[in-house]
C-alpha cells in the first residue's frame, strides 16, 4: 500500500499519449536519477556487510595487501572452524539462546497479560497507571542500574543467567504499550459475544485476544529477540565465568586475543558466524519488525 | 481518579451476581499484576534508591558513608575526566542526531514510492540497525583501520591519503558518528510508515495550486510529519546520551578519553572501581539531563510540531 506519488502516474500515462511532452520526460528521467541514488545508497551501506564476510574467507597475507583484492582468491571456509572451536562459542551459542529464548516468553506473557489489563479491564486508577507506564518509558535504563545490580548481588545471581532473565517476566513497558495498541483495534464486539457466551476474561485473553494478535505478538517476539540476542551491557555486568558468558560477550573476549596476533580473518569469521542467527530471523520476519513500528503507531 | 472510558454495562454484567462484578473491578489489577510489581521492583525502586546513593560515599566492602552532595561537587569541580566523558557524548548527539535524521528522512522519502524492487532496498537499509551490536562494532573497527580497513582502501583510490581514525583524538568521534549513521534504518521505517499516512488529497490540493515538488515537501510533507520527526528526536537524543557497546568494543574510550562516553565512564566508576555513590550521582545527572532536554524540545515542539486533528496524535 504505498503512495502512489504524482510522478509515477504521469510516467505512466506516457505510453497512451501520442508525442513525448516535456513534462513526461521529465518526470521519467527524475524517477531514473531517484532510481540511481537508491541503489547507489543500497550500494554504499551493503559494502561493509559484504567485504566482512569477503574477508573472513580470506587469509591473513590477502587482508595485509594493498590494494586488498576484492574477493578472497581461494575460499577458506576453513576460517569459520578455526575461530569457533578455538575458544568454546558452542557453548556461549547456547547460553545466549536459552537466555533468548527464556527472555521471549517471558515477555511475551508478561506484556500480553498486562496489555489485556489495559486494554479491556476496567479498575480505578487505570488511566493514571498507563500514564506512569508511558512515562516510565523516557527513564533512562542507567538510572537503576547500579541499585538493580546490587539487588541481584545481594540475591546471589551473579554469574547465573537469572538477572539476564527474571526480569522479563515483569513486563516491558514499550512492549505493554504496543500490545495494547493492537489490542483496542480488535473488533469490541467479540468481546460482548464471548461474555454472553459465558467466557471469563482469562478465556477471552487467551481463546479470543492472544490468537487475534499474532502480527503484533510475532512483533514484539521479533524485537525481542534482537535485543536479547545483541546485548551486551547486561551479560557484561552480570556474567564472570567463562563457561556462562554470552556470544556478544565472548566474541569481546575473542577480539583481546586477537590483538596479540591480528588473526583479522579469523575475527571477522566469528563476528559473521554470530550475525547469522539474526540474519535467519531477520529476513524470516521482516515483516513484523516493519509491522511492529506501525502498531506503535503514529495512531492511538 | 475512576476511568471509565465505556461505562455502558452490559447484558451479560447486569444479570452477573454482585460478587462476579465485584471480580470484574480486582481482575485487572491482576493482569498487569506482574508489570505493577516489576515496576516497583525494578524501575520505580531501583531509580529512587540511586537518588540516594547519590549521596553516599560505599566502594561495596565497607558500609555506606553520607557525604552529602560532594559527589556532585567532584564531578563538576575536581573531575576532568568526567568533564571530557560529558564533552564527548554532547559532542556526538550534536552531530549525530541531525545526521541521522536527515539521512532517514531523505532515505525514507526515496523509498516512498513504486519502483521495481524497492522492498529490496528498504530491507537492505533496515538490516544494520538490527545486527548493532559486538560484531558490528569489530567490523567498523575494522573499517577504520588505518592500514588495511575499507575506508581508507577507498579513499586512497582518489588519491586521499585517510587519517588512523580510531587512534586519533581528532578522527576518532568522527568515526563513532559515521558508524552510528549506518543504524539509520529503524528511523526510516518510522518515516515511512508516517509517510503513508499523509492524506493524498493534501498532495493533490499542492498541485492545483501549482506547487513544486519541493513546496510540496516543505508545506505538506514536513508538517505532517512533524510529529512523528519530533518523537523520533526525543528518542534519537536519549539512545544517543546512552552509546555504550560501539565505544566499549572499538576503542575503550580512547586515544586519550577522545572516545571517553558518558554511560562507559559510569560503568568503569561502578562496576570497575565499584565507586557506587559516584557512579549513582552521575546517572542522576544523566537523568536530569535528558529529562531537561525533553522538557525544552516538548516547549520548542508547540512552534514546528504540527497535529492534523485526529489524523496523528
Amino acid at each position: 500500500m504505498e503512495v502512489e506519488q504524482g510522478a509515477v502516474r504521469s510516467s505512466g500515462s506516457l505510453l497512451s499519449s501520442p508525442g513525448w511532452r516535456w513534462p513526461q520526460v521529465r518526470a521519467l528521467l527524475f524517477n531514473a536519477f531517484l532510481y540511481l541514488l537508491i541503489v547507489a545508497g543500497g550500494i554504499v551501506f551493503l559494502i561493509p556487510f559484504v567485504w566482512m564476510v569477503s574477508t573472513s574467507l580470506k587469509t591473513l597475507p590477502e587482508i595485509q595487501r594493498i590494494p586488498q583484492p576484492l574477493l578472497p582468491e581461494v575460499i577458506r571456509w576453513d576460517n569459520y572452524y578455526v575461530a569457533w572451536t578455538s575458544l568454546p562459542f558452542t557453548r556461549w551459542f547456547f547460553n545466549t539462546a536459552f537466555i533468548t529464548v527464556v527472555n521471549i516468553f517471558g515477555t511475551l506473557l508478561s506484556c500480553s497479560l498486562a496489555a489485556y489489563g489495559f486494554a479491556y479491564t476496567r479498575f480505578r486508577g487505570r488511566n493514571f497507571l498507563f500514564v506512569i507506564l508511558l512515562s516510565s518509558m523516557m527513564l533512562p535504563y542507567h538510572v537503576r542500574l547500579i541499585p538493580t545490580f546490587l539487588i541481584f548481588n545481594h540475591l546471589g545471581w551473579i554469574n547465573t543467567f537469572l538477572p539476564l532473565t527474571v526480569p522479563a517476566f515483569f513486563g516491558t513497558a514499550f512492549y505493554i504499550f504496543l500490545l495494547r495498541q493492537f489490542f483496542l483495534t480488535l473488533p469490541k464486539e467479540l468481546d460482548d459475544a464471548a461474555r454472553i457466551d459465558g467466557c471469563n476474561s482469562l478465556n477471552i485473553y487467551w481463546r479470543i485476544v492472544m490468537p487475534l494478535s499474532k502480527p503484533a505478538l510475532a512483533a514484539v517476539t521479533a524485537f525481542t529477540f534482537i535485543d536479547s540476542w545483541n546485548d551486551f551491557l547486561g551479560p557484561l555486568i552480570y556474567l564472570r565465568q567463562d563457561s556462562r558468558l554470552t556470544l556478544s560477550l565472548g566474541l569481546r573476549m575473542f577480539l583481546d586475543f586477537q590483538e596479540g596476533t591480528g588473526d583479522l580473518h579469523l575475527m571477522m569469521a566469528a563476528s559473521v558466524a554470530t550475525l547469522i542467527p539474526i540474519l535467519i530471523v531477520f529476513f524470516f520476519a521482516q515483516k513484523h519488525f516493519v509491522e511492529g513500528v506501525t502498531f506503535t503507531g503514529l495512531k492511538g | 481518579m475512576t476511568s471509565q472510558p465505556q461505562t455502558a454495562v452490559r447484558p451479560a454484567e447486569k444479570a452477573s451476581l454482585f460478587g462476579w462484578w465485584r471480580w470484574r473491578r480486582i481482575e485487572g489489577y491482576l493482569f498487569i499484576a506482574p508489570w505493577l510489581i516489576g515496576f516497583v521492583a525494578f524501575v520505580l525502586g531501583p531509580f529512587l534508591a540511586s537518588f540516594f546513593l547519590s549521596f553516599a560515599d560505599w566502594n561495596l566492602v565497607r558500609p555506606p558513608t553520607w557525604v552529602g552532595l560532594e559527589h556532585y561537587r567532584t564531578m563538576f569541580t575536581n573531575d576532568p575526566k568526567y568533564i571530557k566523558s560529558f564533552v564527548n557524548t554532547v559532542y556526538f548527539t550534536v552531530f549525530h542526531v541531525p545526521l541521522i535524521l536527515v539521512v532517514a528522512l531523505f532515505i525514507a522519502l526515496l523509498l516512498n514510492r513504486q519502483l521495481p524492487g524497492i522492498g529490496v532496498f528498504r530491507t537492505l537499509f533496515y538490516l544494520p540497525s538490527v545486527t548493532a551490536g559486538v560484531a558490528t562494532a569489530i567490523l567498523w573497527r575494522f573499517i577504520f583501520n588505518y592500514h588495511y580497513g575499507l575506508l581508507n582502501q577507498a579513499i586512497g583510490l582518489v588519491g586521499i591519503d585517510g587519517p588512523n581514525w580510531l587512534g586519533s583524538t581528532k578522527w576518532a568521534m568522527p568515526a563513532f558518528i559515521i558508524m552510528s549513521t549506518w543504524g539509520f534504518g529503524s528511523l526510516m521505517v518510522l518515516y515511512l510508515a508516517g509517510l503513508q499516512g499523509v492524506p493524498r488529497e493534501l498532495y493533490e490540493a499542492a498541485e492545483i495550486d501549482g506547487a513544486t515538488a519541493w513546496d510540496k515537501l516543505l508545506n505538506v510533507t514536513i508538517p505532517m510529519m512533524s510529529p512523528v520527526i519530533f518523537f523520533t528526536m526525543i528518542m534519537t537524543i536519549i539512545g544517543s546520551f546512552q552509546i555504550f557497546t560501539a565505544a566499549f568494543v572499538m576503542t575503550e574510550g580512547g586515544p586519550a578519553d577522545a572516545t571517553l562516553f558518558y554511560i562507559l565512564y559510569l560503568y568503569r566508576s561502578a562496576f570497575q572501581w565499584l565507586r557506587i555513590g559516584y557512579a549513582s550521582a552521575m546517572a542522576w545527572i544523566l537523568f536530569l539531563v535528558i529529562l531537561a532536554l525533553t522538557l525544552i524540545q516538548l516547549k520548542l515542539s508547540r512552534r514546528w510540531v504540527f497535529y492534523a486533528g485526529e489524523e496523528l496524535t
